[in-house]
């Protein structure tokens, strides 16, 4: 690749006023973690490597050097190295147990057992996913738990995976789900079932 | 009659005026300049400088100027100043072997390389208010003589150099950063360091001062104290080396402390240590004792309950920010969870009478 | 605007609280450490709010200030004043029209909805801190859901006095697994922690961040033979009549003569807008004038 475009994937796709972006899109991750299957829309943000404008304004609003992020091979890129490196300061490392974040499709990310869940007195301290999906819509996977009056429904891409995760609560790993610009959360307190189980 | 108590705006603002002319004071009396702060209240500007973890003699007097001389709140000022800060990196350890002392003494040694230096200091002055201070200031300069050449070795160095002290073990582990982690416990030797010597004077000297006392006592002595400046110096990626970037200057106490020893470890002196900006020697002797007595576990002692050896409450406590503004903060409005309390003892008492009546 | 960045913090600063916020969302009720940042206002005079807020706040926000319920206490309005200068947000007193709430002890009357956030200031995050200061002895008794002492400490309150003793902070556990502390609301705003709002908690003295999602459960603890009570002033407003709102008792003269009245000053003003009238009502009208 010509030195000249590769440099222009990563000096570009980064906020122009960072702090009013930023603080658009934490409003924008923190209503959907507050509300498990929310759908919300981001922009301002496009990272190399069919990176989505969605997880790119991730990794900007909540990425730094105190973060160390995993890529899943589907996303590991050199273009996507530069980018984050130039944009956030954060490290990329080479295993999911070092990591804060991790980006990559759900086929690459996974299996969950390799990510930090947290300890039993510093729950926090467990990694978040971000999940790069091909569509997001609110059918599917049903859901209840904290931030859902009644139920919600979400495209996942499976279900044992999250069912798992929830019985570690209070440890266990919180997710992301991206798409475009579109945004979803789905925290660990979430409880998760297949359509077919809720009548 | 009751009207809502509205215009808080107005009131503060007033307040705020109120502040500012009371500040300045009688206008008919020359006011006072950061420069004069500075130079002449040096070390109220040495104590700020300390508590406020930042080395900044100017802004610490400036500071002081507009605290009308509540260190406390200038200590305040300067923080929320530092926070703001960006910041460029870190500074190489300074060395302070290489220290140009004003003072160096030691309590353990008649005399040693280096020498013994008075410096300026209060030690040996007689506690009369000199009157004519009141009229003029004006003072004959001071005798003068060479500085003396070369480094000034540590006092403790020659102890360890014998195996008498215990060793300190060099660590190139970058130290944890009180203002940019939540504190956790426990917490290392370097956190609780960091935290005393911006901790509190008067908490930290009250705290010495029960260990001398027998609440968890450790045998003191000062080894050697030494105030002067040091050299600060930053590694420049750029350049490949390291650059001096400018001065700062320290005060350091080493002391030697009560012998720890067993069967198997012939006895050793142990040491506490205190390091603090500026002339503050009263702090880095008092943090000196301090950091000895929270070293109970390491050095293999006894944990006699006592408050000095108690590391989540002296971390928790030495901080005068902290400690001011929740002070202060029973000041606010408290109306609605003390109503709540007086709906509930009116509903106790009453009850209780109630009982009373219905047993009689 | 001034010459500080929006909202005061730097990026950075408000990344690190943001990422609390999110766990904080994720485990409702546990207490996440932050590196509280020292801010021009005194510890306990709401900075962990006003950190929380500052790492909350877009320029589209309108921003309600409430202390003791009130919009024009002191620490209230100087705490607005630092959002309309570092943040330039637009400011309001009626809690309906906020987007954003930051209070301290109370939360309002009038229900709030899904758009809505509110921000507590917590001065004492950990509800065991007065049965056990050791921070590292409550982290345990949280990790191993150990509560026994909060119920005996309630226990020994009804053995005294016949009832429970606890009138504001009054302790919660928040879906089933953390006890936590609701701040010093009085405990007649308990059940209003259920709420279709997000709700963020900041102690910045004490460095910790926690949260409730909408919706969460939340149970003032208590016991089968004396549950829970969400207790008030027996009376009614003064000034607008409601027989439901918190009350403020004030002292009008040195005889003992007293008034009440509503706390939640918004919601007082919304009654008498709408012609609602209390017991002292048209007298103070009068006086007004």
């Amino acid at each position: 690749m010509d030195d000249a475009v590769m440099t222009d994937a990563v000096m570009t796709g980064g906020f122009s006023d960072p702090s009013i972006q930023s603080a658009w899109g934490f409003r924008a991750a923190m209503m959907a973690m507050a509300r498990p299957g929310d759908i919300l829309a981001v922009s301002g943000a496009q990272a190399p490597g069919g990176v989505s404008v969605a997880a790119s304004v991730m990794l900007l609003v909540l990425c730094d050097p105190e973060t160390p992020i995993w890529l899943a091979p589907s996303h590991d890129s050199a273009d996507l190295r530069r980018w984050i490196a130039f944009h956030t300061g954060a490290p990329v490392v080479a295993t999911r147990g070092e990591a804060v974040f991790a980006l990559g499709s759900w086929d690459s990310l996974v299996p969950l057992d390799g990510y930090r869940i947290g300890t039993a007195e510093y729950p926090d301290r467990s990694a978040t996913l971000i999940v790069e999906m091909g569509a997001l819509q609110g059918v599917g996977a049903v859901l209840t738990g904290p931030g859902i009056a009644d139920r919600a429904r979400l495209t996942l891409p499976e279900v044992a995976a999250f069912r798992a995760n929830r019985a570690l609560f209070p440890l266990g790993l919180d997710f992301f789900f991206t798409s475009g610009d579109k945004l979803a959360a789905l925290p660990r307190s979430t409880v998760v079932a297949e359509p077919a189980e809720v009548v | 009659m009751y009207v809502a108590v509205k215009g808080g705006e107005r009131a503060i603002e007033n307040a705020h005026a109120w502040l500012a002319e009371e500040r300045r004071g009688d206008p008919s009396v020359p006011e006072l300049s950061v420069a004069q702060i500075r130079t002449q209240m040096a070390l109220a500007v040495n104590r700020v400088m300390a508590e406020g973890s930042l080395y900044d003699p100017d802004l610490a007097a400036l500071a002081i100027k507009q605290a009308r001389g509540d260190l406390i709140e200038a200590v305040f000022l300067i923080r929320a100043y530092r926070t703001t800060l960006p910041r460029f990196g870190a500074s190489r350890p300074v060395e302070t072997g290489d220290m140009r002392c004003d003072r160096r003494i030691s309590a353990t040694f008649k005399d040693a390389p280096g020498g013994q230096v008075l410096g300026p200091t209060f030690d040996y002055t007689h506690r009369l208010l000199d009157f004519k201070l009141a009229a003029e200031g004006e003072v004959p300069p001071a005798p003068q003589s060479e500085t003396q050449a070369g480094p000034v070795p540590h006092i403790t160095d020659f102890l360890n150099r014998d195996g008498l002290i215990q060793t300190e073990e060099r660590s190139d582990e970058a130290p944890p950063d009180l203002t940019r982690q939540p504190l956790e416990f426990p917490a290392n030797r370097a956190l609780r360091l960091q935290a005393l010597t911006r901790g509190d004077e008067g908490f930290v000297l009250g705290l010495a001062y029960s260990t001398q006392r027998g609440y968890a006592r450790n045998h003191a002595f000062v080894g050697e104290l030494r105030i002067g400046r040091v050299t600060v110096e930053m590694e420049v990626p750029e350049l490949g080396f390291a650059i001096a970037i400018g001065e700062v200057e320290l005060t350091e106490c080493e002391t030697v402390n009560q012998f720890a020893g067993s069967k198997t470890e012939p006895a050793q002196f142990t040491r506490g240590y205190g390091l603090v900006f500026g002339q503050t020697e009263r702090k880095a002797i008092s943090m000196a004792l301090v950091d000895r007595a929270l070293r109970w576990r390491e050095l293999g002692e006894d944990n006699l309950g006592a408050p000095a050896q108690d590391e989540e409450f002296v971390l928790s406590h030495c901080d005068n920010i902290q400690a001011t503004g929740f002070l202060e903060h029973i000041k606010l409005p408290h109306y609605v969870d003390f109503q709540s309390e007086l709906e509930l003892v009116r509903r106790l008492r009453a009850e209780a009478q109630a009982a009373r009546e219905a047993a009689e | 605007m001034s010459d500080y960045n929006f909202a005061y913090l730097d990026e950075q600063t408000k990344r690190m609280i943001r990422r609390a916020i999110l766990k904080a969302l994720a485990v409702p009720g546990y207490q996440v450490p932050f590196a509280s940042r020292e801010m021009p206002m005194p510890y306990g005079w709401g900075t962990g709010g006003v950190q929380v807020s500052a790492a909350c706040l877009v320029p589209e926000d309108r921003l309600k200030v409430i202390d003791q319920g009130a919009d024009d206490t002191t620490n209230a309005v100087s705490i607005r004043r630092f959002f309309e200068r570092t943040a330039g947000v637009a400011t309001t007193g009626r809690t309906a029209e906020a987007t954003l709430i930051q209070t301290r002890h109370r939360i309002p009357e009038e229900p709030l909805t899904r758009d809505q956030i509110l921000v507590y200031q917590v001065p004492i995050p950990e509800p065991l801190r007065f049965l056990e200061p050791r921070e590292t002895e409550t982290r345990k008794m949280h990790s191993l859901e150990e509560y026994g002492l909060v119920h005996v400490k309630l226990y020994e309150d009804i053995a005294r006095h016949g009832q429970i003793a606890t009138s504001y902070a009054y302790p919660v556990k928040v879906e089933g697994r953390y006890v936590m502390d609701p701040s010093p609301i009085p405990k007649f705003d308990n059940p209003k922690l259920e709420s279709a709002a997000v709700q963020l908690f900041g102690a910045g003295r004490e460095q910790r961040i926690y949260a409730l999602p909408p919706h969460c459960k939340v149970v003032s603890l208590d016991f089968e033979d004396h549950p829970f009570e969400a207790t008030k002033a027996d009376h009614a407003c003064d000034l607008c009549g409601s027989g439901t709102s918190y009350l403020d008792e004030v002292i009008v003269d040195d005889a003992g003569g007293r008034m009440f009245v509503c706390s939640d000053t918004d919601y007082c003003e919304g009654r008498r807008d709408a012609g609602h009238r209390g017991r002292l009502a048209a007298i103070n009208q009068e006086d007004a004038a």
